[in-house]
């Protein structure tokens, strides 16, 4: 390791000071260099406060000392992830601030996604990165312009070290998020960088979803990003993360960071819809706590990726809580989607719903993973969990894995799966009516995932329809 | 004007099964209505099956074919040697292109998808695939093209890329057929048959023919599990595709019951996998008193 560590020196010295001189110049790690020196590099070029160096050093500690997780039934293989690799990757992420420079530097699929997607030219150029700085500030601005009267913050996460460190300090992942709770989130809290800061404050509601689709891509490149949403008591918002069209990826690990505070009797919609490259590993922690009387609503459609890990859960901390849960994976050829949500019910009178939909395809594999947990004490809790397969031919495979952990005998607990192939007779059906077999076949998952699209604003429903029949024609990757 | 003629017709059940159509012979032209009758296993489900282009079965001999007239399409002329297709050669979907429809036994429930959504898009398909398979004159399409920029000023007629019959013009379309099989109007936005009671699938079997409009319907057991006043309301509907879209109808039954309403032209009796007699409408009570016996008997000795 000794030449890495001289190299990582000489980076210190040199790299970053060009990188002084001119933003869109990179610094360079080298292999096997995630070590205390990267981390303080990265901090210090973000200038941020000792406490956040001590957070991201704490938790490369962490990540260290955990195992890999290797002993789940039927996880994805995540052998390919080779950590030693990850430090390269930290590159783009914390110094190419507008990404890639040229549209033709998109790996093929990626381009063909836009094109055929109708994303027109001045949007590429936004998605690739240029120009995106321009456009996403004129977002932040509307924003701003409409809801910093009533207190609400909505910017960068780095930005909002810098300037709110006083509530980002209180939440950043500690009781919701610590880096021990997995190795990858452990991983996240010590290279972390952009996502997104929402502040809503007592008895505010923003009426208008409040969306992360350009700066995702801008600040975005960001494959560490950390979103932090706070909503106070009584207040309310729709949060919508990442845009349909794909995220660009050339490196091959993706670990976001999610924490949402639903305060009492507030509300909380978290919606995404993400497509990621076929070269992914997508190895995400979202968690959200829920006060008393409060509503957490997770939505989420994962596609793309080689290998998705991703379990948003909510932990219903206070008297009368709720949780609802609406997700949809997509896996075709060579991918391994394994998704699903954990909930515990730690307060009487809480309930959760969760409704999982999954679609495999040439070979694809999906796998819903889902943990309820209903303490002792948490009298009168309800949940009801239902997930249900769709799969296009007999190559394709799909695991249901509910867990319930029930230790409290006054609930009510409901589950129910149905895995299914494309049925031949339905297909014929519609054909008979006129469709032609791949149009019959995509009406048939359009109205699988139609629970998914009712729950999002149009635009997001149209290109999540769009992107699945894209996926569908095997015009993707 | 347009026939559907079934010559000598072999098939079996697809990957190796069992023989089950062993030479039928059988013609239906628009504006006839012939009844399709035999004991459970005769072949007659198979039959609709195979001239809808059902995957689960192998023709192994025979042919399928359908005869049309110049001016069997409204606003298209259809070129001389375009007037006779055979089945077997197209695609299910092209088999409704060339007017063909198939009513279900048991239809499917797919969940998500609105009768609304699905007859548009099912009437589109159908009307492009069409396009595509007579390949239209110059002047025809210029003419088609004319009207489908009148429906691009209207934002509640639909793009006209969504297809020639636009978002308004369909709803009125299927209004007015619901109407007159006396059907709740809340049906439009229901999911496609699910949660229909077996009543209301048949009903909806007899709706998707009347907005489809084919030259020929094959309608297989539409009487099966339906009440007196239901069975009524579908017969009704089955009397209109004939009278007034001039439909050829190939009515499968068990049962004389529903014949009472739709007055068949024609009734022929299945028997292992072939037609065994055809005769007028009191062949039909005839069954309804002797059952198939005789049939079978009559069959046997003239073989």
């Amino acid at each position: 390791m000794s030449s890495d560590q001289d190299h990582l020196r000489e980076t210190d010295s040199e790299k970053r000071f060009e990188f002084k001189k001119d933003e869109a110049s990179a610094f360079r790690t080298e292999k096997g260099a995630l070590d205390e020196e990267t981390i303080r590099v990265i901090s210090e070029d973000k200038d941020e406060p000792e406490w956040m160096l001590e957070r991201r050093l704490r938790a490369l500690r962490q990540f260290h000392a955990m195992p890999m997780p290797t002993d789940w039934p039927g996880q994805p293989d995540l052998s390919e992830v080779d950590i030693e690799e990850i430090v390269p990757y930290i590159r783009p992420d914390v110094d190419v601030r507008g990404g890639v420079d040229d549209w033709n530097d998109l790996p093929e699929d990626i381009k063909d996604t836009f094109d055929q997607l109708g994303i027109p030219e001045a949007e590429k150029n936004a998605l690739s990165g240029v120009g995106a700085q321009y456009e996403s500030e004129v977002v932040y601005q509307n924003m701003q312009e409409r809801w910093e009267e009533k207190g609400v913050i909505f910017c960068n996460m780095d930005e909002a070290v810098q300037e709110h460190p006083e509530l980002v300090k209180e939440h950043f992942m500690t009781e919701n998020v610590p880096p021990s709770d997995n190795k990858f989130a452990a991983l996240h809290g010590a290279i972390w960088s952009g996502g997104s800061f929402v502040y809503i404050p007592e008895g505010v509601t923003v009426e208008m979803p409040v969306q992360a689709y350009f700066r995702m891509n801008s600040e975005g490149m960001g494959q560490f990003e950390h979103t932090l949403i706070i909503a106070e008591e009584g207040s309310e918002v729709h949060y919508i993360e990442g845009c349909s069209a794909p995220q660009y990826s050339t490196f091959n690990l993706h670990s976001g960071g999610v924490e949402v505070f639903v305060g009492e009797d507030a509300h909380v919609q978290y919606s995404t819809v993400q497509n990621w490259s076929k070269n992914t590993y997508n190895l995400n922690t979202k968690r959200a706590i829920c006060e008393a009387n409060g509503t957490m609503e997770w939505v989420s459609g994962s596609m793309g990726s080689k290998a998705t890990m991703l379990y948003p859960s909510t932990i219903l901390k206070g008297r009368g809580a709720t949780d609802n849960h609406i997700t949809i994976a997509f896996a075709g050829e060579g991918q391994n989607i394994d998704t699903g949500a954990k909930v515990y019910h730690n307060a009487p009178r809480t309930k959760s719903t969760i409704e999982s939909k999954s679609i495999s395809k040439d070979g694809g594999r999906t796998n819903y993973r889902g943990l309820v947990h209903i303490s002792d004490g948490a009298e009168h809790s309800s949940t009801s969990v239902e997930c249900d397969a769709l799969m296009f031919d007999n190559e394709s495979t799909s695991d249901t894995m509910p867990y319930m952990e029930i230790e409290e005998s006054k609930v009510d607990v409901a589950h129910e799966a149905t895995v299914g192939k494309i049925g031949d007779e339905d297909v014929f059906y519609l054909q008979s009516r006129g469709l032609d077999d791949d149009d019959a076949k995509q009406m048939i998952v359009a109205g699988f995932i139609e629970p998914i699209t009712e729950e999002l604003p149009i635009e997001y429903a149209v290109e999540l329809n769009r992107l699945i029949e894209l996926e569908m024609e095997g015009s993707l990757g | 004007m347009a026939r559907l003629q079934l010559k000598n017709l072999h098939a079996k059940v697809a990957e190796g099964g069992e023989k089950i159509l062993d030479g039928v012979d059988l013609e239906v032209s628009s504006g006839e209505i012939h009844a399709l009758m035999g004991p459970n296993g005769s072949g007659k489900s198979t039959t609709a099956k195979v001239i809808a282009g059902h995957p689960a079965y192998e023709v192994t001999e025979g042919e399928v074919l359908v005869h049309l007239d110049e001016d069997e399409f409204e606003g298209m002329t259809i070129p001389e040697e375009k007037r006779i297709w055979n089945l077997l050669d197209l695609e299910p979907n092209e088999r409704a292109a060339v007017g063909v429809f198939l009513g279900f036994q048991y239809p499917v429930e797919i969940e998500g998808v609105t009768m609304v959504n699905f007859l548009r898009t099912a009437l589109n398909a159908k009307l492009e695939e069409r396009d595509d398979l007579f390949e239209e004159g110059e002047e025809a399409e210029t003419e088609e093209e004319a009207e489908d920029s009148g429906y691009d000023t209207s934002p509640m007629e639909g793009n006209a890329d969504e297809g020639d019959v636009g978002v308004a013009e369909f709803q009125e379309l299927m209004a007015e057929k619901m109407d007159q099989l006396d059907m709740d109007t809340t049906f439009a936005q229901r999911y496609l048959n699910a949660g229909f009671s077996g009543g209301e699938k048949k009903q909806n079997e007899v709706l998707q023919a009347a907005i489809l409009e084919p030259s020929i319907a094959v309608l297989d057991e539409i009487d099966s599990g339906l009440d007196i006043d239901r069975l009524q309301d579908v017969s009704k509907g089955i009397n209109a595709l004939r009278d007034e879209q001039g439909a050829g109808i190939l009515q499968i039954t068990h049962y004389q019951r529903i014949l009472d309403y739709v007055e068949p032209d024609h009734v022929h009796v299945m028997l292992d996998g072939k037609i065994a007699t055809s005769g007028g409408p009191e062949l039909a009570e005839r069954l309804e008193n002797e059952g198939y016996d005789w049939v079978r008997e009559e069959a046997y000795e003239t073989a």
